[in-house]
Order: C-alpha cells, then sequence, then structure tokens
C-alpha cells in the first residue's frame, strides 16, 4: 500500500484510490472484516485444527471446565460438554453451520429481494404498488413464529431452516433496493441507455445492478447477520439444526440446565455467535461509510 | 385527514385479509393435519376418520371461508393439546405478553431517546461513541443469550430477581430488559440521526441566535421534529417485539402468548399457532396503523403525499 502514500500521488485521485484509502482508514471495517476472515479460515481449516472429533463421546470426562479453571485440562482447552465431547472442536465446527446459514440466506433472500425491489423501483406505478402490498404483508408476519411453526410442521434439517428464513427475511432487500433504484433510474445514463435502445433486462443489468451495488453489499451483511441469529435462536428452541451437529445456538440449548454449575458451556458459544456477528456488523457499517462518507452521520 | 385514515384503514384491512391467508395456508400446505392429529402409529382407519369427522376433505377454499368466518368472531375451534378453547388461553395468556411488550418499549425509549439526543449534540465525543457502541453490542447479542446471561448476573450470582415464572411484576424485569435491548439501537441511531439533521437547519439556527434556552432549543423545537420517524419505528418494533417474545418468554418461563405459541408448537397444536400468528399479526397492523395516522397529524406533508 505504499503507492498510496507516496509523495507523486496526483492532486486528483481516482474514486477506488479514495476509497482504498478510506477502506484503510477504518478501524471498525478492519476489524470486523479481520475477524470474519480468521472464522471463515477456521470454519475451511476445521479438520486440521480441532484437537478431537466433535461428535466422540466420552462419558467417563464429562464436564470438565475450560483452562481458565484450576481443574482445566491441556487436552480439552475449553472444556468438554455434559456428554464428554471436546468443547473446542465442536466450537471450531459449528462455524461451518453459522456461515453456511449466513452465506446461503443471504444468497437466497437476496435473490428475491432484490428482483422484487429493483422491478418495484424501475417500473413503478402498478408493479411498484403491488411489490410494496407483499413487502407490508411480509412485514405483518412475525418471522420467528412463522419460521419455528413451518419447521415443527414439516420436520427440521438444516436445508428446510435455509429455505424457510430466505423466503422470510427476503424484506430488506426489497426495502432499499426499490428506494436505491427509485434514486437512479431517472438519471442520465440510464436515460441514455433508454434512448439508444438497450433492453430493460440489460439495463437492469448493466446500468442499475451496479449502481446500487453499494446499498446491495451493506444490506447483504445485515441479513447475514440476522440470519446467523435467526438459526441460532431457532436452534436453540430445539426447532432449527438438530443433534448432535454442533450448532452454537444448539451447543447453548443442551447447556442451558448444567449453566448455574458450568456457565462457560454457555458463554463460550454465545461468544463465538457475538463475535461473527459483530465482525459482520462493523463490516457492513465499514462498507457503508466508506462508500458513502457523505451519509456518515 | 379523514380521507387519510380511511385510504389507510382499507389498506390494513386488505393485509389483514392476506395475512388470514398466509396463516390458513402454512399450516395446511406444510403437513397433513389428519396425519399430524392422530398422532404417532395411527392406523389408516383412525386417519380417514378424522379427515371426514374434522372436514378436512373437502375443498381447502370452503375450509378457509369458514375458519375466516369463525376467526372473525373470535372462535378458534379447541386446543388439540390444551383440551379447551383455543380463545380461551389466547386470552388468559395475552395480558401477560402485553405487559412484557409495555415495559420492554417504555425501557427501550427511556435508554434510546435521550441517548440519541445526548450523542446528535455533541457527535464525535465520548458519549456519542459510547452511544454508539451500546447500539452495536446490542445488534450483534443474541436475544436469548443475553437473557441466560442476565439470569446468571442478576439472578443467581447477586440473587436480586426471579429467573423464572411470571408471578410478581418483579417476574417481568429480566425478561423486560432483555426485550428492551433487542428493540433499543434501531432506535437510538434514528434518533441520533433525526437530531443530527434537524439540528443543522435553519429554524434551529433562527431558535438559537434569537437567544432561546439551548435546552429549549433541544427539547421543544429539534426533538419534536426528530421524534416523528421515531414514532413509526417504535410502533413496528414493538410489533417485532411481540413476535420476538417467543423466545424471551421461553427463556424465562413467562406465561404469556410467545410461551404458549412454543408449547403449542412443539405439541402440533396448529390451532392454537394459526390463532397466535394472526394475533400478532393483527395487533403489528393495528400498531403501524395507528402510527401512520399520527405521523400524518404531526406531519402534514405525510397527508398529501
Amino acid at each position: 500500500m505504499a503507492a498510496v502514500l507516496a509523495p507523486d500521488e496526483p492532486i486528483a485521485p481516482t474514486p477506488a484510490a479514495l476509497m482504498r484509502r478510506r477502506a484503510l482508514g477504518h478501524a471498525g471495517l478492519l476489524i470486523g472484516a479481520g475477524v470474519l476472515a480468521a472464522i471463515i479460515l477456521m470454519a475451511f481449516a476445521a479438520p486440521l485444527i480441532a484437537p478431537h472429533d466433535p461428535y466422540a463421546q466420552d462419558l467417563g470426562r464429562r464436564l470438565i471446565p475450560p483452562l481458565w479453571h484450576d481443574a482445566g485440562d491441556w487436552a480439552h482447552p475449553l472444556g468438554t460438554d455434559m456428554l464428554g465431547r471436546d468443547y473446542l472442536s465442536r466450537l471450531i465446527y459449528g462455524s461451518r453451520i453459522s456461515l453456511l446459514i449466513g452465506f446461503s440466506v443471504m444468497l437466497l433472500s437476496g435473490l428475491i429481494g432484490t428482483a422484487l425491489g429493483i422491478t418495484a423501483g424501475y417500473f413503478g406505478g402498478k408493479v411498484d404498488l403491488v411489490v410494496t402490498y407483499f413487502i407490508t404483508v411480509r412485514l405483518a408476519l412475525p418471522a420467528i413464529l412463522v419460521a419455528l411453526a413451518v419447521v415443527a410442521l414439516v420436520g427440521s434439517s438444516l436445508w428446510l431452516v435455509i429455505l424457510v428464513l430466505s423466503l422470510l427475511r427476503w424484506d430488506r432487500f426489497a426495502v432499499v433496493m426499490r428506494s436505491a433504484t427509485l434514486q437512479v433510474r431517472g438519471l442520465d445514463y440510464v436515460q441514455a441507455a433508454k434512448a439508444v435502445g438497450c433492453s430493460t433486462p440489460r439495463i437492469i443489468l448493466g446500468e442499475i445492478l451496479p449502481n446500487v451495488a453499494n446499498s446491495l453489499v451493506v444490506v447483504a451483511t445485515l441479513e447475514m447477520a440476522a440470519a446467523i441469529l435467526l438459526e441460532a435462536a431457532l436452534s436453540f428452541l430445539g426447532l432449527g439444526v438438530q443433534p448432535p451437529l454442533p450448532s452454537w445456538g444448539l451447543m447453548i440449548s443442551e447447556a442451558k440446565s448444567y449453566m448455574f454449575f458450568s456457565a462457560w458451556l454457555i458463554t463460550i458459544p454465545g461468544a463465538a455467535l457475538f463475535a461473527l456477528v459483530l465482525a459482520i456488523n462493523l463490516l457492513g457499517d465499514g462498507v457503508r461509510d466508506v462508500t458513502e462518507p457523505e451519509g456518515r452521520n | 385527514m379523514l380521507a387519510f385514515a380511511l385510504k389507510r384503514g382499507l389498506l390494513a384491512l386488505l393485509v389483514a385479509l392476506t395475512v388470514s391467508l398466509v396463516c390458513f395456508f402454512l399450516v395446511h400446505l406444510s403437513t397433513d393435519i389428519a396425519v399430524a392429529m392422530a398422532g404417532e402409529g395411527a392406523r389408516a382407519e383412525d386417519i380417514e376418520f378424522i379427515r371426514k369427522q374434522y372436514g378436512f376433505d373437502r375443498p381447502l377454499a370452503v375450509q378457509y371461508a369458514e375458519w375466516l368466518g369463525r376467526a372473525a368472531r373470535g372462535e378458534f375451534g379447541d386446543s388439540l393439546y390444551f383440551r379447551t378453547p383455543v380463545a380461551a388461553i389466547v386470552w388468559q395468556r395475552l395480558p401477560v405478553t402485553l405487559t412484557l411488550g409495555a415495559y420492554a418499549i417504555l425501557i427501550a425509549l427511556g435508554l434510546s431517546i435521550p441517548l440519541g439526543v445526548l450523542a446528535a449534540m455533541r457527535p464525535n465525543s465520548w458519549l456519542d461513541r459510547l452511544a454508539l457502541t451500546i447500539a452495536v453490542v446490542g445488534q450483534a447479542m443474541p436475544s436469548f443469550w443475553f437473557a441466560l446471561l442476565l439470569m446468571l448476573l442478576f439472578g443467581v450470582t447477586l440473587g436480586w430477581l426471579p429467573i423464572s415464572g411470571s408471578d410478581t411484576q418483579a417476574h417481568f424485569v429480566l425478561p423486560a430488559i432483555a426485550l428492551a435491548y433487542f428493540a433499543a439501537p434501531a432506535i437510538m441511531r434514528l434518533t441520533r440521526s433525526g437530531m443530527l439533521e434537524v439540528l443543522a437547519s435553519d429554524y434551529i439556527r433562527t431558535a438559537r441566535a434569537k437567544g432561546l434556552r439551548p435546552m429549549a432549543v433541544l427539547f421543544k423545537h429539534a426533538l419534536r421534529n426528530a421524534v416523528i420517524p421515531v414514532v413509526a419505528l417504535a410502533a413496528v418494533q414493538l410489533g417485532f417485539m411481540l413476535g420476538g417474545s417467543v423466545v424471551i418468554e421461553t427463556v424465562f418461563a413467562l406465561n404469556g402468548l410467545g410461551y404458549l405459541a412454543w408449547e403449542a408448537i412443539l405439541h402440533n397444536d396448529f390451532p392454537v399457532v394459526q390463532a397466535i400468528v394472526l394475533l400478532i399479526a393483527l395487533i403489528y397492523i393495528v400498531l403501524t396503523f395507528l402510527a401512520d395516522l399520527a405521523n400524518g397529524w404531526l406531519d402534514p406533508r405525510i397527508r398529501m403525499g
């Protein structure tokens, strides 16, 4: 990054260079991106770094406390749970589930919401009314209750949780994409594209989408964080990911009845969830600050 | 104003109808109800008998019309698990959830509006940073985990408050705090950004220039305008809280609608589930309708738009 600081920098740097400079000076963005990258790395390298099999039970070695307690054991740095499974290994593998849910729901709900939002914003009129009506109805439905009910009726599985959350969480994408599209659709370059006879799909994909991409990234991070929290809540209530999968929400749920004597069983997976969601939110806030510095307040 | 109210009322009614449609079909398309009611290991004749007995063999549209007609009169049939009329249990549990929601929104507003105003008064001060940190932490905290931590700290370590049940007002303190922290960040951010915008406007400069006391400028002139979008958001957040109460009430075994919903969902008691989802959606629709009216009344520009 020496080039950015070099004295022979032109007087008016390119927008990309400006953005890079702002990003590198933004503490929240750097911390968020760093922590998220570390967790993603942990998820990919889980088989290499996990000290034990996350499913292997050892009933003779149940509820060993973590290292910072006097009774800690180096073989199990974060202790073991009520079935004697290594807590660190379960925590490491748990990151895979949170990230899988976060990314899948973000992509799927993003696809639905962005399509609806851009269509409403671009065409306006009756189309806009219909989409806005859908958004209003969706917001009136209590998402977590509906998700719980459907998962319970259909029978819970990881993929069903992803599908249900995606079908419930497209509203913010639609709202933001709709207003972002409204702002750019009257601009000169869109009119120019229309005037030279570009097809509607080409205008939407080639002119509108790139110019609303900043808002899209910000909503995507918010929605990924929300999906991770929702999965954790569903699993905590016993209607999300099913045992013995090491979902962080499920780990907290399983440890609930032991928490008064073994508080670490709930503080550790909760802290992991908190760190992941915080990192994603910091990244999203950072991207918003860097891409639209005038809107920082 | 009347035309505005009528238009909004009609829209709310339409949304309520659509929500009832979703509520009904959600259950009927997710599973075969007769099989779910018969339970595991039921014989085919028993399933057929239930199907006939409850009229599940008729077209869905007919069943929906009948269900809606009865729902409009407040009748939801009998609970499959509790074996009593659904309406009776729901009405019995509703006050607990409404009390919880009221406490939670009061705590959330009481915390986030003053913090938002103070943060906007001195942008980038330590106070602004503190307020922002509280918001960022609140948005990343899983609500059920925060509830468990509150239980551990105030219920177990300090022993100040009860952690389970709904017998006294003290039982509502921890759940209300947990639920409030879930709604506070959004309200605080909106108050702060609204105040920043208003404080930079011409009429505030005029008010200051003519020598009004700073507190009068802040609370009489600025907050009044900045609070308009906050009213709408608070209504929306209260609606979300009623939905989110399923998590918090389950953690604290607080005997409200949310806890009832969870019990009903676990036992495949779909008449209760349908009634609760519909009721919470209706409360949300009424709240946003009232917020719309309040906004239109506070800000005539919204009425015209």
